[in-house]
């Protein structure tokens, strides 16, 4: 049934931190690696090792330049875009099949890849660009949440998270149940102060992105001047020492010179 | 949005159909049986073809089309689901009233009622696949007021001009029909105008800066893949863009010439053959600028400031 639940249960999502994540592609490998095994899988690429390699993946991570205003220099924020399993799901109610649906019981917007007719109508009416085409099975592949792995009770407790969430080597991925609002995933939320992507649209997305940090200043490195020279005795006994093995080193002519290199 | 030709033939075709279905079946409803077998059997075969051949078409834009049948059941939230059970609905009507209003099955009284259901029903089925369109908000060119009736004008235009050369053809001509098909065709032509300038003024309420949250400064830095993929390819289609301006006064030039080929048509009533390639064409032209001049919100993410 394509008409959305009236409220469900749970309200499982991500939460991804834009302050963490280094864009090093592992959730989206590790996500395609799943689920091309997976319930919706073989998540087929057509001319995968050739020039022009083509498949669905269900999570794609940009990079933004962001330049403050008053600044000179911008930041480079990496962002995976993936399904935001949205409360008020459009791809679900324009389905004319049923095969797209949202689960009364967690929020999982799924498709069904043996009702779709492949009709592209629900790839249209998200605005995120979640929902991939398989050329090669005729039907549309998402996101499923890993809901293969996380009520997979053959899976370690630890294991039972998405792929995606598993594979993020800095944390920057954060996977709960945000219906509830004292669990890990919603307090983290309001302490950095997450939020939906295109909100005016009015799709009341479930997964929650958390923004960068603002810049430590203190941390910002410059280059120090260098001291001007006062002329004391003590300096220009440095400099006449500097001089003298300079002179040294440059008349051996040998072996290494590991000068300045202990500071460096 | 990428201008599939089995959706162009589809809308323009069945648009068409629909147009000329509703029109005979009013006739008919308002005026009792058809003056002959053969007009009643060649215009009732003409609209049911054109619409056929949509139908069918839409289905090769199917990725499964042998599971269309599914799509007959979400009527209650899709507009999709809506359109095909209209679309089929109209089928079994159509024959009915084309079995009475042909004289095939004697029974007059019957036409009226068959007559006014088909043309609601024809009505339906293109109000259903304009908001299919209409409905969709991530697309600032169709969400418009004015798509819907774009889109019943265009079926009325394509339909009574149609209308007008197969009744010519039976020596069944009347002027009305020619009045009736330029008040359609004028009544397009000032939609499509307005409704093209409405899409130009219209303002691009989503941002990067919205649809990423990272704030005014932000631009494209990196794409997320080396190649293309569904995405780009479906919503991010550009083609021929600039050539956009010129084809529009194209299609309003080849609509202004089928107006006053209908003017005309009242003395000279074999210019409604010209009428109808001129005007189909025009509607192919509209269609195909409906969609590839549509720009899908997701394009923020991939490098769009504004949608």
């Amino acid at each position: 049934m394509t008409s959305l639940p009236q409220s469900t249960t749970k309200k499982l999502g991500l939460v991804i931190d834009l302050d963490t994540c280094v864009g090093c592609q592992a959730c989206a490998t590790s996500c395609k690696e799943w689920n091309a095994q997976g319930d919706s899988g073989p998540l087929t690429d057509t001319d995968p090792y050739g020039a022009d390699p083509s498949g669905p993946w269900f999570n794609r991570i940009h990079g933004y330049e962001v330049k403050e205003q008053g600044r000179d220099d911008s930041r480079i924020v990496n962002f995976p875009r993936s399904c935001l399993h949205c409360e008020d799901a459009a791809c679900v109610t324009v389905c004319p099949t049923g095969a797209s649906y949202k689960r009364a019981e967690d929020g999982i917007v799924l498709v069904n890849p043996e009702t779709c007719i492949g009709c592209k109508l629900c790839s249209w009416a998200c605005p995120y660009g979640a929902r991939e085409y398989d050329y090669t099975q005729g039907v549309m592949k998402k996101c499923t949440l890993c809901v293969d792995r996380i009520y997979n009770t053959n899976l370690e407790p630890e294991d039972q998270v998405p792929a995606c969430v598993k594979a993020c080597p800095t944390g920057a991925r954060h996977f709960g149940d945000l219906g509830d609002v004292n669990s890990d995933v919603s307090l983290l939320v309001k302490q950095r102060g997450g939020y939906d992507l295109l909100p005016e649209m009015g799709y009341k997305p479930t997964n929650k992105y958390l923004p960068p940090r603002a810049r430590r200043e203190s941390r910002q490195p410059h280059i120090e001047p260098l001291p001007r020279s006062n002329g004391s005795p003590m300096e220009n006994l440095f400099l006449w020492a500097d001089r003298l093995l300079s002179k040294r080193s440059a008349s051996l002519g040998s072996g290494e010179d590991n000068s300045g290199k202990l500071e460096g | 949005m990428n201008p599939a030709y089995s959706v162009i033939l589809f809308t323009t075709a069945s648009g068409a159909g629909y147009g000329l279905l509703a029109l005979i079946s009013m006739a008919g409803a308002s005026h009792g049986r058809a003056s002959t077998t053969a007009f009643a059997f060649t215009t009732l075969f003409i609209a049911l073809a054109l619409i056929t051949i949509g139908l069918l078409s839409s289905t090769l834009h199917l990725g499964r089309p042998k599971r269309a049948w599914r799509a007959f059941s979400q009527w209650r939230s899709s507009w999709l689901s809506r359109e095909g059970i209209a679309a089929i609905l109209t089928y079994p009507l159509a024959i009915a009233f084309g079995t009475c209003w042909s004289g095939v099955v004697d029974a007059p009284s019957l036409i009226a009622p068959l007559g006014y259901a088909t043309a609601i029903m024809s009505w339906v089925t293109v109000f259903c696949t304009a908001q299919i369109y209409a409905s969709l908000k991530t697309i600032r060119a169709w969400h418009q007021p004015l798509t819907v009736p774009v889109y019943l004008a265009f079926s009325a235009a394509t339909g009574s001009v149609l209308l007008t050369a197969v009744a010519n053809y039976f020596g069944r001509f009347v002027p009305f029909q020619s009045v009736l098909a330029f008040s359609a065709i004028l009544t397009l032509i000032i939609l499509k105008f307005i409704y093209w300038r409405m899409v130009d003024r219209s303002p691009r309420t989503h941002t990067m800066a919205g649809a990423t949250g990272l704030g005014a400064g932000v631009r494209q830095w990196e794409v997320p893949h080396t190649s293309t993929n569904f995405i780009m390819k479906e919503m991010g289609f550009v083609v021929a863009r600039r050539h956009g301006y010129r084809l529009r006064m194209v299609c309003l030039a080849l609509l202004d010439i089928s107006f006053g080929l209908m003017v005309f048509c009242s003395n000279l009533p074999w210019l409604s053959y010209i009428a109808v390639p001129v005007i189909l064409l025009a509607a192919w032209i509209e269609r195909w600028l409906f969609f590839a001049q549509a720009e899908h919100v997701v394009g923020l993410f991939y490098g769009k400031q504004s949608a």
